[in-house]
């Protein structure tokens, strides 16, 4: 199980300012370990960010994401106290979610 | 008429945020499991453009990419990409010289400012590409971030 995202999300004017940080290694497929193996690929596709039930967000990533992605978004419809969910899926079938309560401007 | 309509679709409203508040629908669920193989295979910026249901795209002075000219460590590029194109759809993140161009898509719905903020890995000094789709039309953005050390060797 990966590690919790760590999630920031707070008004900015009368738009929610969200800032993500998850953790996964982002591995290209293309780097061989100190035996000369390949190292599979083993990366985040599909992140989707929600609030209130509707989409406010979604990405497909290839493996040049970095590793320990960020993502950096604003959205408007939301107020302090609201919560903002966020999901990613990897190629391998590993799941996240996690979610973060809106703070004050 | 045109009351009863309204009462329709506030109903068919409630039922969807009924069914959200049951769990039978999940956040997570909305997942949109579809991953576009085909666009992150794709080795041009025709081509993933093409991949990505274009059949070209124009320049325009209206998207920003916000980056460093020079990236000391190619493993971590910070990236921002903002449009200022009525509605903008989505923004897509090419690396021209990486081993696939393209990085990665976001999907902009209404009420979500044109804007992307992420890191991306440089395998050596590129054109990096913002890819943005506006009402149904493709626009991009270009600019070359000199890469110090790769970041996707071995």
């Amino acid at each position: 199980m990966a590690d919790p995202m760590r999630i920031r999300a707070s008004m900015t004017g009368d738009k929610v300012e969200v800032k993500v940080l998850m953790s996964h290694e982002m591995e290209t497929g293309l780097r061989k370990d100190a035996q000369g193996k390949i190292i599979p690929a083993h990366f985040i596709r599909n992140v989707s960010v929600t609030h209130g039930g509707k989409t406010v967000l979604s990405a497909q990533w290839g493996t040049s994401v970095s590793r320990n992605p960020f993502l950096h978004f604003r959205f408007k419809g939301g107020k302090p106290g609201d919560k903002v969910t966020i999901s990613w899926a990897d190629n391998r079938g590993e799941k996240r979610t996690d979610e973060a309560v809106i703070a004050g401007g | 008429m045109d009351a009863k309509r309204r009462e329709v679709l506030k109903t068919g409203g409630g039922v969807l945020a009924l069914a959200a508040a049951a769990g039978i629908i999940k956040p997570g669920d909305a997942l949109a499991q579809e991953w576009n193989k085909a666009a992150f295979e794709t080795k041009s910026v025709a081509e993933t453009v093409k991949a990505l249901g274009g059949s070209g795209s124009t320049a325009s002075g209206a998207i920003e990419i916000t980056a460093p000219d020079i990236a000391e460590n190619g493993a971590v590029v910070p990236i921002a990409v903002e449009s200022k194109l009525p509605k903008t759809q989505a923004i897509a993140i090419l690396v021209e010289k990486n081993p696939s161009t393209l990085s990665a898509e976001f999907e902009i719905p209404a009420g979500t400012d044109p804007f992307v903020s992420t890191r991306v890995k440089m395998g050596e000094t590129s054109n990096v590409y913002a890819l943005v789709i506006a009402d149904g039309k493709y626009f991009h953005a270009v600019k070359e971030i000199k890469v110090t050390i790769g970041g996707c060797g071995g």
